[in-house]
Parts: C-alpha cells; sequence; structure tokens
C-alpha cells in the first residue's frame, strides 16, 4: 500500500527537511512541472479524480480550469492554502504541515504553475505555532534553492510564498471569509457568483486549496494520473487521511486508501475504550451528520458517504459512545457553531444561537417539549440555500441527525428533567 | 488616476510615533507581503499585541494612526477575532479546547481543575497577574485530547494531575 | 423589457434589476431589509426569500434571495408558496429574539418597517424564551439617537454609512448575534450626512433627536411637500408640524434631486421654525423700543407709509419665494425693486445664470451628478456650502468603476460584487480650493489662493482644447502633471462635469469653469456644468433681473425715494455695513418682513411676522433652474402670514393695483408670468390649487391622525372647522383623496402595510426610478444644445480679481472658510445644530504659523489691510481671534470663517494683516 502522503514524515515528530525531502524524490515534480505548459499540469490534475480534502469534495482540476488564463487574463492572480483547520475534531493538515512542509509548498508550486499564478499566500490558524515556524523554514530553504522566487531554476516562472497568520475564527476557513480575512478585513463570507477562481483576492483570480488537497499535487505530476488514480478504492483519486477521535484505544490519524471504511479505521484504532461501546459517529468533522452502526461498512468516500445522509467531510470522524451524552455532546457543537457565527445572515446567527440555548436548557433539565420541535425546524430554517454561506447548513447536520438517531436520549432528558449520563 | 484605498496613501503617519522601532519595523516588513495596506490590519494588531499582551484603546488608537485608517475601521476587525484581546491578560494566557473531541475527553475536569488551581473563572486573570484562563475553540489534535495551550506552547493527553505540573513552568 | 412569472401571473419588467426590485415596483408586497434602493443588494437579511422554479413542470422549486437574482426572461418564481411564506416569517422570528418590543415607548413605532415587514409576514407569537442579548448606547452628538437593543444586525446603517457616505467612524463590531453598530467611544459622527441613519435604519436604532424633544408620532403630524430652505440646491423634503411647532423634517424623494437623502443641516436646521425669539405678531419702533401692533393696525400704518412716501424702494430676497419677491416688486413697481444682494454677489451670479444659459455645456439635476464619471471642482468647499452635491459627486467617482463591473456582467444594484471588482478604484475627481475640503481622501487636490485656482481652470481648459501633449506655459507655476491628468480624465471621461460657485467671490474662477465646460463640450455633448448658489433662492431672484444693492443705497442716496420694504432679508449679512446702512439708515421709513429678529429689523420703523417656508406657499429656484414648489405645512396662528399676502393685503390697504385683487398663490404665479414670462414654466412645478383628486383636495393629515377632537378642548369643546387652504389642492385635514397624488402634492409617503419612509417605493413609477406621474419641479433653464452651431459667448479671463500690484509685506490675503454648520443663516438658529458651530477663529496653515511665531490656540489680531484690492471691502475691521492650524489651508492665505451667527467677517477675499495680539 503507497501511502504518497505521509510516508516520509519522521516518525519523531520533527519535520522533513529540504535535504531529506530531497533525498526522498522531493521536488522532482517540481522540475517535471517547469516543462509542462500551465494546461497540462490542470489537465493532469483533472485526470487524477482529485477531489478537495477541506470538506467540501470539489474536483480540483475542475476548480483551476475556471482561472482565466492566457495574456489577456487579469493579474496578478492568487493562490492560496487553506491551513485555517478549524473544524472540529480535524487534525490532519497540522500533520501534513509540521511534518512536511515541503510537500505542500512543491504542490503550491505546481498549482501556482497551472494558474499562472505569482503569488500564494499560506492562510494558517494563529495556533499552529510549530507549523508555522516550520513553514517559514522551509520556504526559506526552498527560496535558497530557487525552488520559490523569481525565474525559479532558470525558468520564466516566478513564485512568492508568504504566511498569512489568522486571529482565529472558525469563518477564515470558508474561502470567501478567507479571503476577507486576507484582505484585512472582517471574514464575512462573500456571495458566489463571482466565484474565486474569477474574483477573488483584491478582486484578482484565486484559488483556494487545502492543505492535504495541495499536498497530494506532487506525487500525480510526478506519478501521473492513472498512478493517482490506483491508490484508491473508490472513483475519487489517491489516498486520505482518515482519523479517529473520542474514546477509541488509540486515537489517531492514517492514510489509506480513498474508499476505506469506518470499521477498518476503528480497527487501527484498536476499537473503542474497554466497556464502551461506540453509539455513533461523525464520519468528517463537527459539520457533518452522525452515522450509526449500520453505516460502518460504507466506503469513507465522497459519494458513499452522501448517500448515506453525511459527508465525509474532513475524513477525521469523531466516535460518541454510549457513556457520552449524545444532547451534551450535539450542544457543544451547536455553541461552537453560534460562537462562530459571523453574524452576517439571520438565519445563522439568529437559529443557531437559539438552537444551542434550547440544547443547553434540554441538557440541563429545562427543556420543554415543544422545544423538539423548535430544533427541528431551525435544521430547516438554516438549510443550504437559506443561508449565505455553508457554515450554518453545516451547523444543522449533526443536529438533524442526532435528532433522529438519538432522538429517545433527547426525550429522556425531557421527561426526567435532568442529564441521564450526569450525577 | 485617483485610486484611493481605504486607509491613506501617505505611510506611515507621523502621529504614531507611540509605536515602538520594532513594532513599526516588523509590521513594514509584512506591508510588503499585500498589495493594499488594509491587507496588514490583522498582522498589526498581532504584531502590537505580541509586544503589549493586549490591544488597548490607545494601543488601537496608536495603531490606526499608524495605519492611517479610523479606529473603527481596526476595531471593528479587532473584535471579529477571537485572539485578539481587547482586555488585558496576564502574563501567559491559558487556552483550553471546549470543542467537541476534548469535551468528550474530559475537558470538564481539566477546566474544573484549572479554575480551582487557578482560583479564577474562564475569562479571567490571576490576582498576581500571571495566568489568564481562557477557552478556545478545537486546536486540531482531537487524537490527543483533552488539550490545552499556554501561550505559545501546546499540551495534550491531559489529565487533571499534569495540569499543576504544566502551570509550574510558567513564572 | 422581460417577462417574469410571479405566481403563475406574466408581468413585464425592466430587466437591470433584482426580482425584488421588479416585485416591488410591480406593487407586490415582498418583505426585505438589508436591500435599500439606493444601497443595493448584498442579501444579508434572508428576508425577501421567494421561491423559483425551473419550469412549469417544477413544483418543488428551490428558495432563493429576491434581492439577489437578477429580472430574467420568463423566470418563474412565487411569493406565496407555503415554504417561502413560512421562511420570511421565521425571518422575522429570528430578527425579533433579540428585539426589545418596545414599540410603544420606541420612537419608530408607527413608521417602522420593522413593524410593517413583521405584520406582512404573519409572524406574530414569539418561540424563543430565552435573555436577550443587550447592549450599552452611545452619545452620537446633537442630531441621532442611538438605542442599540432594537438592533437587527441588518447593516444598513454601515452600508450607507461608510459605502455611501463615505465617513469611517461608524462601523460594525463584534460577530454572531452581538454585533455591535457604533462608534469607538461616543462622540458626534463625523458625517454631514448622518441624519440619513434615521431613514435608513428599519427599526429604532438611529433615531431623530430633535424629534425626541418635542415628540410626535408619524400619524399624528400634519404634513406638506416642502423644499429645503439651507441652500441652493432645493432638496425635497416633508415637513411634519403638531400644535404649531415643526416637529421634524424627512425626506421627500425626488428621483431628479434628492433622491433618498439629505444632508444634516437640512434635516435639522429647521427649528429656527419653532425659536420663542420668532417675530409673531407686527411690530411698530417707538421710542427707542418696538411695540407690537395687530395686523389691522399694522395694515393701517402701512397703508399710510406708502401713502406718503415720496418715493418707495422694494428689497427682495435669496432666501424668500418667487412669489413673494414678485408680490414686493409689485408693490413698489419693477423700477424700485432691487436684488438684496450686493453688487459683488449679483454680478457673479448673473454670470453664473449667464454661463448656464448659454450652454452648450448643460447643467446637470443632482441625480446627473451622480452619474457623472468624472469631476473637476473649482473653488468650492462642496460639503460646507452645497453639501448634498458633495454626497452626489462621491456616487460619480464609483461610476468608472462601475463601468468595470458592467463590462463583467455584473449589474450596478449587485453591491458587493461591484465592490468587489471596483476594489478602492475611483473615478477622477480632481478639487481645486484653498483649503482642505470631506472629499479630498477620494480626490486629486489643488490648493491656491482664487486666482491660481482660476488660472489652473484655464489652463485645464487649454490643455483640453489642444491636445494634451502640448507643453504648457502655466506649467511653471502649477503643476503640468496634474493640469494634463485632470484635462485627460475629463476629456476621456463620458458624462465630465465642472463645479464652480460664488463662495470665493472670483468670475474668473468662474469663467475658468465656464471654459473648461465649453471646451469639454465641444466634442462631447455630455458634459455638464453645476454652480453651486448659497440660498434657497438665489437663482430666481437672479432671474428677476432687479438691480443690487449699491443701486438701492443710490436710490436713496439720491433722494428719491425715502421709504425702503424690505423681505426676508437680513442686509447686514449680505453687503457690507457701510452699504447696509446707507440704504437703512438713510431712508425715513423702513418696514421689514421678517420670521427672526436681525440688525435689520432692529433699524425698522414696523415690522411685519412673515410666514417661514412651513408657514407658506411658494416657488424656490435652485441652482440648476429647477422651479419647486414648496406648500405650507401649517397655519401659524394669526397675524404671521406669508410674505406675498401681507404685500398682497398692503396693497389692497393703499389700492395698488392689480396685487389688491390677488386672492390666492395661483393669481400671484399669474401676474408673475405674464410680468416675467422667463417664470413661465414655474406654473408647471405644481397642480394649481384647483386640481382635484377624484373631486377631493389632498389631506395633509394620515388616516390615524388623533386627537382632532380633543386638541383645542381646552379652548372650546366644539371641534374647530379646519383652515381652508386657498392656496393648494391639499386640505388641513384628514379627509380627502386617499393616495397616489402627484409628486409635487405628496404630503408624505404612506400605503397600507407601509408606515415607514420605504412607502417610497409605493410611489415610483418604478423602483428608485421617478415618482408615478413624473418627478417634481420644471427647469427654467435648458441652453441650446449644441447641435445649433455657434460659437460660445466668451468671457474672456480678464477679470482676474486679484492680479495687479504684490502685497506689501505682512499682508496676506484671507479667504472665506465656510462650515455645514454655522455659515447659512437660519439653521444656526436650530439648537442642535448649534451646537456644532465653530467659534470664530483664524486659520493658518501650520508652517505658516510657524514663520509668524504662533501656535495653535493662541489669540491673534487680524486687521483687514487698507490696500485691499480693487472691488474690496475697505472696512477695515479688527478682529482678535484663537488660531486654528489648518494644514490643509494653501500656504500664505489666511482662513475666516464665513456666515457664523457671532462673527461679521471681513469681505473677503481680503488683504489683512496677521499679528500677536498683546
Ligand atoms: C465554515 C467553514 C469552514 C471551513 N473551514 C475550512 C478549513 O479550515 N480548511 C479548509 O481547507 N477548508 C475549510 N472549509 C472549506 C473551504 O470553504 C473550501 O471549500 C476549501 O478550502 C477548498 O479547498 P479544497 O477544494 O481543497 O477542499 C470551510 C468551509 C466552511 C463553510
Ligand atoms: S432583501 Fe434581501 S436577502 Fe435579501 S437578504 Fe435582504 S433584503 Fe435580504
Ligand atoms: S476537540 Fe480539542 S483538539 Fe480537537
Amino acid at each position: 500500500m503507497e501511502l504518497p502522503l505521509t510516508k516520509d514524515i519522521p516518525a519523531d515528530g520533527e519535520m522533513l527537511d529540504l535535504a531529506a525531502y530531497e533525498k526522498a524524490g522531493g521536488y522532482e515534480a517540481l522540475r517535471k512541472g517547469l516543462t509542462l505548459a500551465p494546461k497540462e499540469i490542470t489537465e493532469t490534475v483533472k485526470l487524477s479524480n482529485l477531489r478537495g480534502r477541506g470538506g467540501a469534495g470539489f474536483p480540483t482540476g475542475m476548480k483551476w480550469s475556471f482561472v482565466p488564463m492566457g495574456p489577456s487574463a487579469p493579474r496578478p492572480k492568487y493562490l492560496v492554502a487553506n491551513a485555517d483547520e478549524m473544524e472540529p475534531g480535524t487534525f490532519k493538515d497540522r500533520l501534513l504541515l509540521e511534518g512536511n512542509p515541503h510537500q505542500l509548498i512543491e504542490g503550491m508550486a505546481l498549482a501556482a504553475f497551472a494558474l499562472e499564478a505569482e503569488v500564494a499566500y499560506i492562510f494558517i490558524r494563529g495556533e499552529y505555532v510549530v507549523a508555522a515556524e516550520r513553514l517559514e523554514r522551509a520556504i526559506a530553504e526552498a527560496a535558497a534553492k530557487n525552488y520559490l522566487g523569481t525565474n525559479i531554476l532558470g525558468s520564466d516562472r516566478c513564485l512568492q510564498v508568504y504566511i498569512h497568520r489568522s486571529a482565529g475564527r472558525y469563518m477564515c476557513g470558508e474561502e470567501t471569509g478567507l479571503l476577507n480575512a486576507l484582505e484585512g478585513k472582517r471574514a464575512n463570507p462573500r456571495s458566489k457568483p463571482p466565484f474565486p477562481q474569477v474574483s477573488g483576492l483584491w478582486g484578482k483570480p484565486t484559488i483556494v486549496q487545502n492543505v492535504e488537497t495541495l499536498s497530494n499535487v506532487p506525487h500525480i505530476i510526478k506519478n501521473g494520473p492513472e498512478w493517482f488514480k490506483s491508490l484508491s478504492r473508490t472513483a475519487d483519486g489517491g489516498t486520505k487521511l482518515y482519523g479517529v477521535s473520542g474514546k477509541v484505544k488509540r486515537p489517531g490519524l492514517w492514510e489509506l486508501p480513498l474508499g476505506a471504511t469506518a470499521r477498518e479505521i476503528l480497527e487501527l484504532a484498536g476499537g473503542m475504550r474497554d466497556g464502551l461501546k461506540m453509539r455513533g459517529f461523525l464520519p468528517g468533522g463537527a459539520s457533518t451528520d452522525f452515522l450509526v452502526e449500520e453505516h460502518l461498512d460504507v466506503k469513507l468516500d465522497f459519494n458513499e458517504v452522501q448517500k448515506v445522509g453525511s459527508r465525509l467531510g474532513t475524513g477525521t470522524m469523531i466516535v460518541l459512545d454510549d457513556q457520552t451524552c449524545p444532547v451534551g455532546m450535539v450542544w457543544n457543537l451547536e455553541r461552537f457553531f453560534a460562537q462562530e457565527s459571523c453574524g452576517w445572515c439571520t438565519p445563522c446567527w439568529s437559529g443557531l444561537s437559539w438552537a444551542a440555548r434550547l440544547l443547553g436548557a434540554i441538557e440541563e433539565g429545562k427543556g420543554e417539549p415543544a422545544y423538539l420541535d423548535q430544533l427541528v425546524y431551525i435544521t430547516r430554517f438554516v438549510a443550504p440555500g437559506n443561508t449565505y454561506c455553508a457554515l450554518a447548513p453545516g451547523a444543522a447536520e449533526p443536529l438533524q441527525s442526532a435528532l433522529k438517531y438519538f432522538r429517545e436520549d433527547f426525550e429522556l432528558h425531557l421527561s426526567e428533567k435532568r442529564c441521564p449520563w450526569r450525577q | 488616476m485617483c485610486s484611493r484605498t481605504l486607509i491613506g496613501e501617505e505611510t506611515p503617519s507621523q502621529d504614531a510615533k507611540m509605536l515602538s522601532p520594532e513594532e513599526r519595523q516588523e509590521i513594514e516588513a509584512e506591508l510588503a507581503r499585500y498589495p493594499a495596506k488594509q491587507a496588514v490590519t490583522i498582522d498589526a494588531l498581532l504584531i502590537v499585541q505580541k509586544h503589549r499582551g493586549w490591544v488597548s484603546d490607545e494601543t488601537l488608537k496608536d495603531l490606526a494612526a499608524f495605519l492611517g485608517m479610523t479606529v473603527e475601521d481596526l476595531d471593528g476587525v479587532a473584535t471579529f477575532y477571537n485572539l485578539i484581546f481587547r482586555k488585558p491578560v496576564g502574563r501567559h494566557v491559558v487556552t483550553v479546547c471546549d470543542s467537541v473531541s476534548c469535551w468528550i475527553m474530559g475537558y470538564e475536569k481539566i477546566r474544573r481543575r484549572l479554575t480551582k488551581d487557578l482560583g479564577i473563572e474562564l475569562g479571567q486573570t490571576t490576582s498576581d497577574g500571571r495566568f489568564t484562563l481562557l477557552p478556545i475553540v478545537c486546536l486540531g489534535t482531537c487524537d490527543h485530547a483533552p488539550a490545552m495551550m499556554v501561550g505559545r506552547d501546546l499540551y495534550r493527553d491531559l489529565t487533571p494531575e499534569k495540569l499543576q505540573g504544566i502551570l509550574e513552568k510558567y513564572r | 423589457m422581460a417577462t417574469i412569472v410571479v405566481d403563475n401571473q406574466p408581468y413585464q419588467v425592466h430587466p437591470d434589476q433584482s426580482l425584488l426590485a421588479a416585485c416591488l415596483g410591480l406593487g407586490l408586497d415582498l418583505p426585505y431589509f438589508c436591500w435599500h434602493p439606493a444601497l443595493g443588494s448584498v442579501g444579508a437579511c434572508r428576508q425577501c426569500a421567494v421561491k423559483q422554479f425551473r419550469d412549469e413542470k417544477d413544483t418543488r422549486g428551490r428558495l432563493v434571495m429576491a434581492c439577489m437574482t437578477p429580472v430574467a426572461e420568463g423566470i418563474r418564481i412565487s411569493i406565496d408558496h407555503p415554504e417561502a411564506v413560512e421562511f420570511r416569517a421565521g425571518i422575522i422570528e429570528g430578527l425579533m429574539q433579540s428585539h426589545p418590543h418596545d414599540c410603544p415607548v420606541c420612537d419608530e413605532g408607527g413608521e417602522c418597517h420593522l413593524q410593517d415587514m413583521t405584520v406582512m409576514t404573519g409572524h406574530a407569537y414569539r418561540r424563543y424564551e430565552f435573555a436577550k442579548r443587550t447592549f450599552r448606547n452611545q452619545d452620537l452628538g446633537p442630531f441621532v439617537a442611538h438605542e442599540m437593543n432594537r438592533c437587527i444586525q441588518c447593516y444598513r446603517c454601515v452600508r450607507y454609512y461608510r459605502e455611501y457616505a463615505g465617513e469611517y467612524d461608524l462601523n460594525a463590531f463584534s460577530l454572531r448575534n452581538q454585533v455591535y453598530f457604533g462608534r469607538s467611544e461616543d462622540g458626534v459622527l463625523e458625517s454631514e450626512f448622518a441624519g440619513n441613519l434615521v431613514e435608513i435604519c428599519p427599526t429604532g436604532v438611529f433615531t431623530d433627536k430633535t424629534l425626541k424633544r418635542h415628540y410626535t408620532r408619524k400619524w399624528d403630524l400634519q404634513m406638506a411637500p416642502s423644499v429645503c430652505v439651507h441652500c441652493g440646491l432645493g432638496c425635497n423634503i416633508t415637513v411634519g408640524e403638531r400644535y404649531g411647532t415643526i416637529r421634524r423634517i424627512v425626506n421627500r424623494y425626488n428621483g431628479d434631486v434628492n433622491g433618498y437623502f439629505l444632508c444634516d443641516r437640512g434635516r435639522f436646521g429647521y427649528e429656527f421654525v419653532n425659536r420663542p425669539e420668532r417675530i409673531r405678531r407686527p411690530l411698530l419702533a417707538r421710542d427707542g423700543a418696538l411695540v407690537p401692533l395687530t395686523a389691522e393696525e399694522a395694515l393701517k400704518r402701512l397703508g399710510m407709509l406708502l401713502a406718503s412716501a415720496s418715493g418707495m424702494i422694494g428689497i427682495g430676497s435669496p432666501r424668500a419665494s418667487l412669489e413673494a419677491n414678485f408680490a414686493l416688486r409689485k408693490l413698489v413697481g419693477a423700477g424700485h425693486f432691487f436684488a438684496g444682494v450686493g453688487e459683488r454677489e449679483h454680478r457673479l451670479v448673473g454670470l453664473g445664470l449667464e454661463i448656464l444659459r448659454k450652454g452648450p455645456a448643460r447643467t446637470p439635476s443632482l441625480a446627473e451628478i451622480e452619474k457623472c464619471d468624472a469631476a473637476l471642482v473649482l473653488g468650492e468647499d462642496l460639503t460646507n456650502v452645497a453639501p448634498r452635491m458633495a454626497l452626489a459627486l462621491r456616487q460619480g467617482t464609483r461610476q468608472q468603476p462601475m463601468e468595470l463591473a458592467r463590462q463583467k456582467g455584473i449589474a450596478d444594484w449587485q453591491d458587493d460584487h461591484v465592490r468587489e471588482v471596483a476594489q478602492d478604484e475611483r473615478g477622477p475627481l480632481v478639487i481645486a480650493t484653498p483649503n482642505q475640503t470631506r472629499l479630498d481622501s477620494i480626490a486629486t487636490t489643488f490648493r491656491g489662493s482664487p486666482d491660481d485656482l482660476a488660472l489652473f481652470g484655464f489652463a485645464v481648459a487649454r490643455a483640453i482644447e489642444r491636445s494634451s501633449q502640448a507643453p504648457l506655459e502655466d506649467s511653471a507655476r502649477h503643476e503640468q502633471a496634474l493640469i494634463n491628468e485632470t484635462a485627460r480624465a475629463l476629456a476621456s471621461a463620458k458624462r465630465p462635469l465642472v463645479v464652480a460657485g460664488i463662495s470665493l467671490a472670483s468670475e474668473s474662477m468662474l469663467q475658468a469653469a465656464a471654459k473648461v465646460a465649453w471646451a469639454l463640450a465641444k466634442s462631447n455633448p455630455q458634459s455638464a456644468i453645476s454652480l453651486a448658489t448659497p440660498e434657497a433662492n438665489t437663482l430666481g431672484l437672479a432671474m428677476m433681473e432687479a438691480p443690487a444693492l449699491e443701486s438701492a443705497a443710490q436710490t436713496i442716496r439720491e433722494g428719491s425715494a425715502d421709504t425702503v420694504i424690505v423681505l426676508e432679508n437680513n442686509l447686514y449679512r449680505r453687503a457690507d455695513s457701510r452699504l447696509a446702512d446707507d440704504v437703512l439708515k438713510r431712508a425715513k421709513h423702513v418696514v421689514v418682513l421678517d420670521f427672526l429678529p436681525s440688525e435689520t429689523t432692529a433699524v425698522a420703523e414696523l415690522v411685519l411676522p412673515a410666514g417661514t417656508f412651513g408657514e407658506s406657499d411658494g416657488t424656490f429656484v435652485n441652482n440648476e433652474g429647477r422651479a419647486q414648489r414648496f406648500l405650507q405645512a401649517f397655519v401659524p396662528e394669526e397675524p404671521v402670514l406669508e410674505s406675498w399676502r401681507w404685500l398682497a393685503r398692503a396693497m389692497a390697504a393703499s389700492d395698488r393695483g392689480e396685487g389688491a385683487a390677488w386672492k390666492n398663490l395661483d393669481d400671484v404665479l399669474g401676474a408673475m408670468v405674464s410680468a416675467l414670462p422667463v417664470f413661465g414654466p414655474v406654473r408647471d412645478a405644481a397642480p394649481d390649487s384647483g386640481y382635484r383628486m377624484a373631486g377631493a383636495k389632498i389631506p395633509r393629515e394620515p388616516h390615524r391622525y388623533s386627537g382632532r377632537t380633543a386638541m383645542l378642548a381646552n379652548i372650546n369643546v366644539n371641534e374647530p372647522k379646519p383652515p381652508d387652504d386657498p392656496d393648494s389642492p391639499l386640505a388641513f385635514s384628514m379627509e380627502g383623496a386617499p393616495k397616489e397624488p402627484p409628486g409635487a402634492l405628496i404630503p408624505f409617503f404612506w400605503s397600507p402595510g407601509w408606515n415607514s419612509i420605504q412607502a417610497t417605493n409605493k410611489f415610483q413609477s418604478e423602483i428608485a426610478g421617478p415618482l408615478k406621474g413624473g418627478n417634481p419641479g420644471a427647469r427654467l433653464i435648458e441652453p441650446p444644445s449644441l447641435t445649433v452651431p455657434r460659437q460660445p459667448a466668451d468671457t474672456g479671463e480678464t477679470t482676474l480679481l486679484l492680479r495687479g500690484p504684490e502685497p506689501p509685506a505682512g499682508v496676506c490675503l484671507a479667504v472665506p472658510l465656510y462650515h455645514i454648520f454655522g455659515s447659512e443663516e437660519l439653521s444656526s438658529w436650530a439648537p442642535a445644530v448649534r451646537e456644532l458651530v465653530p467659534k470664530p477663529y483664524v486659520a493658518l496653515n501650520p508652517e505658516d504659523a510657524q514663520a509668524l511665531g504662533l501656535a495653535e490656540g493662541q489669540i491673534v489680531r487680524v486687521a483687514v489691510a487698507t490696500s485691499s484690492p480693487p472691488g474690496q471691502s475697505k472696512d477695515g475691521k479688527e478682529f482678535s481671534l484663537a488660531l486654528k492650524l489648518a494644514s490643509g489651508l494653501a500656504s500664505g492665505l489666511v482662513g475666516l470663517p464665513a456666515g457664523l451667527p457671532d462673527f461679521r467677517e471681513p469681505t473677503m477675499p481680503a488683504w489683512v494683516t496677521i499679528s500677536k495680539a498683546s
């Protein structure tokens, strides 16, 4: 089994420095990329069936193909690596950033070549202190070797990569909120169309791509799209960083072929802690619908998870065990979303704070039966299309599925006027 | 002709004598990275906060003058983000993750122990000015939950027992 | 036109708009908050959701925001679909979560867009049971009150304030359901257009603080359409009265003039009407005091004066209506009527009028100025002189960036997209003034003395006429690059505009402006020139072509008249005090009609209490030559009367001609038009008094006007008959024709279910377009277009005001500095405005001050040099004033405030000497 993304990451928690990266074949793809026309790079990525790893799963090559190209295209164009990783339960980009920053930088360079972008930013959350330091170092190393900078390796390609440290908000991960944050503004989202590919940073064509997505690009260019597709067990190409958190024996993160199942991942994690049973799991971060026992064998790829009513999301699952209160967990989630609402559109800022209060009241034994209807109503109220961006619809996902799968737990809170899990 | 940015053209303003040379230098270095001045707003806030611990009203005025923005422009941004402190904080800011995985893995116990040991609630500063305790969203280390940071240092796989030793390191 | 299908009903609508605007334009009720016709769409509130269907077969459809969806041929939507209905009610429920439900004590109650939309969506019972978020309010100054708990986070205030009005001391802070809209700390809002927040805010967060002090519900106001009296632009206003005092002014939409917005002087200056100092009875000077008379006594007295006068002259006023001026002219005879302004202003306005009339550059309406994509301002500090025009010019600078967006297929109303494409780009605006202006941050500026500015203008004109590549002789004195750049920007614009005015009293500057406009017009018929006129009827008075005050003084000096009748004018404000004395102190009898005391009423023998704009009907001619009717809002307590009525009665009392028979305003207008054909179109400014809708008059009072039977019950339990209004088709009553009168006669915007000012939508033929039946006003000036081949008159460059001998050492040129709050006579009487009036000062550039060894705040002696240039004051006045450092003031100049209530500045420009006060 090939593990292109993680195989070279040192086990001791240090970063793979430039020498080691080059030794492992690093920057070969960049050299190859310099010989390719921008269109060829995009085409290769398109053929590889790489889909975005930031949560939405949009086909990456297709996204690039929307960027205006050629001499008449607006300039400068921008590339942004989205290293905000603030979705609760998600901890995959951190590994790539801390362990193998050159892989990301090489991926960014290739993407920039494909887009004719000459400026790139890495938008990284403020708490990722170590990652930012290592990126800083890696950028300096790469620049010293002219993998970055002007006339890269004697070619006519140029690329400046800058790090932008975020001051913290979940909304900054949303790609248009991110653009506003990068421009030094409040991170409210922007309406689409026009899409960032056409009008993004400072009104110029911009591609925002997740760290894991970009980290795949060097391998695709180096080994070809067919190879990449062959890594996967499904139609979506490549491997995926899958993770587990919650009360399993060994929480962790593994690179597996796309289409691995939750059961496999749980096995890697050693199963549930002794004495605990799994009641359900969020397959890919806080804004995905709960799945339960019966879904353990669903292939975790973009389409299959959707078929059973959830989303692959970030691929890092959060496990709910039978000694943790589902209402408490959902309350925790909704409080997060309500707190992170940017305050721009009504359904989100009003609906989520209401939902969080309702859940808090239920959890604390002060709920009324009508609250459940109100919660159901709110999930409809913030449905996709009703709000300005995907934050609130994402918040509805764990809530609506909890109301479906754990209804009796909610009702128990109401009838007993207390949380049965609390002493 | 006549292209104007929100922020005035003349950089940097004379009024901002109160910014230290280091602060100015760092902000100017950031400025070089963006095509528009406004973009440096958040970096600048983080830079002055690094030097001053928090962003007081006076600091905000200095910085706004330096950047040629109104205080409202700057504070509208500052109050949006949670890592910009608009109230005084202690020498060490303890941020405890209260998001879902840490919550499942025992956030409540960690929080209770911290508030007891430090004698303060979330959002408060110890009377000796040493620690400020704040909740924070998921730190992206959920496989090692519960987690917290003290300043720039990350602590993972926390247990209530480990906390004392960790806090001891920060005098 | 495109066909759209709304709830299975096809409609024809304009394609360049959002579905929301289209639906509202069709008269359909669709609620909204974040959208505003002048601000466009951003899709934040989600209130305007409708169902959109792919085709006839699609029954599920999807929710879309009407404000964000462009009209497209064949688009199918449903407003009534149950899911859309439920969602919209849910939005109200969300918005109401923390709303205090304090409507009974809220100033907005009864005219609240949030109330209206709540009723419209049917949301009634709250389900949210938890604590509401609360905020601390701020003191935002004398005009605007702040009550943040009522906020529904629609973001309109900051979008208007920052993006439309261009001021940045109001912002959104924090996030989630806790966004705070305010300043960083308490303090007066910096924008001169902050008052519009009162109408922009759909609920009671921002309300009119002046109204608060004498509060009345909208439905208890008696209202009338009126025209602002505080500058020459003629913004349309609605006046609201109760118990004989004006309670507030709100914007009256006129698609050609002010659109949706007023300046704060116009909105809050009205309180002069309510001053206790008002002259409310005829007064007679007796033994050094003024004693009150009855109206009959006064008329008798006036009749006697007129009969015994050996020669009588009348002095008109640029702040009085055409009708009042004409009535005076009639009374004294055309040959004895004088314009109430000094020779200098008279000449300047005359020159301006000539420039506008001759063309070929046409003078644009304010709405057209908003569309001008490049502009040069010569000499005028617009924000302080003609404020609403500054706001219009600000929008003009968005035209070129918008064009970029249009090229990308983005419609103007797609506000966030336009801004994204435009970024901070601005179209060219060049401002040439002696001091910095509030538009400088979006402009390229040129600083200098009035002469420098005129020379700059001439150089720009020459650069346009030649190819811009040609070398320029002026380049040594004035930056060649800027001249070329300005010329290029104007010449390459689609709709270039030149703005000038008379505030620096420079004929050369007017000539320079005309030259630039003419040069542009040769190749571009869209070129425009706009002149700021200082007062509500400056242009109207000028069109009467009466001689200036100097001639009046001459008449008195010659002894050919011994009696002077002064109409609504304080001559000491408009002329040198010696000249005013010449007229007023030499005459044997002085009669003054006015509403507030002044130096002029102080020397009168007889004072007649005139009605203010709120108490009178009449017509003003604004700076673009648009005649606009203002109608009486209420009948003042006797014996206050409109000036023209006093004069008509005087004519009756002395049996003088035709005027004696005038019964109403139409009679005055009729006489005026036959005597002065230039005013022919004035009658079209509004329907005449005989106009009826469905046989009825138009009520000034809303249906719910309350207490009518009780209002005077302490005096008389019988309900009195409401006063008649012989002058207009409006009635002082709540009975009458119910709705949608012609534009000039709309007493208030109100429509079933639309109690707030947002009801304006219902009166427009399309959203943000003209009022149904056309915008009010009649233009009196339409220059012949260029298609008539002809050379524009060349007024030359010869009258450079201040060229000539260099001033002696130590003498500098003083120029007037204007203040939106303070430089205008009437608004300074309003207590709220008065709070913002600066103290008299003298301004110097910091470097000049340093060279003179002077520091900020220091008391400085300013003396008018006797060597003043030709045509200037020889008053030789002296002042001790606190020094204000003005870094934007051109060096070598001295700035003195113009027109402040407690300060009579010298006639400027003037040579002055500056020294430390001992
Ligand atoms: C509220 C919200 C938060 C998001 N946060 C992140 C994030 O932290 N990192 C990320 O890569 N994508 C995040 N996304 C997804 C981005 O909007 C965007 O789809 C992604 O960066 C595109 O990259 P990809 O195609 O490579 O996945 C978030 C989306 C939403 C709605
Ligand atoms: S009108 Fe429209 S969507 Fe639309 S958000 Fe506002 S007003 Fe809302
Ligand atoms: S939930 Fe705490 S680190 Fe993720």
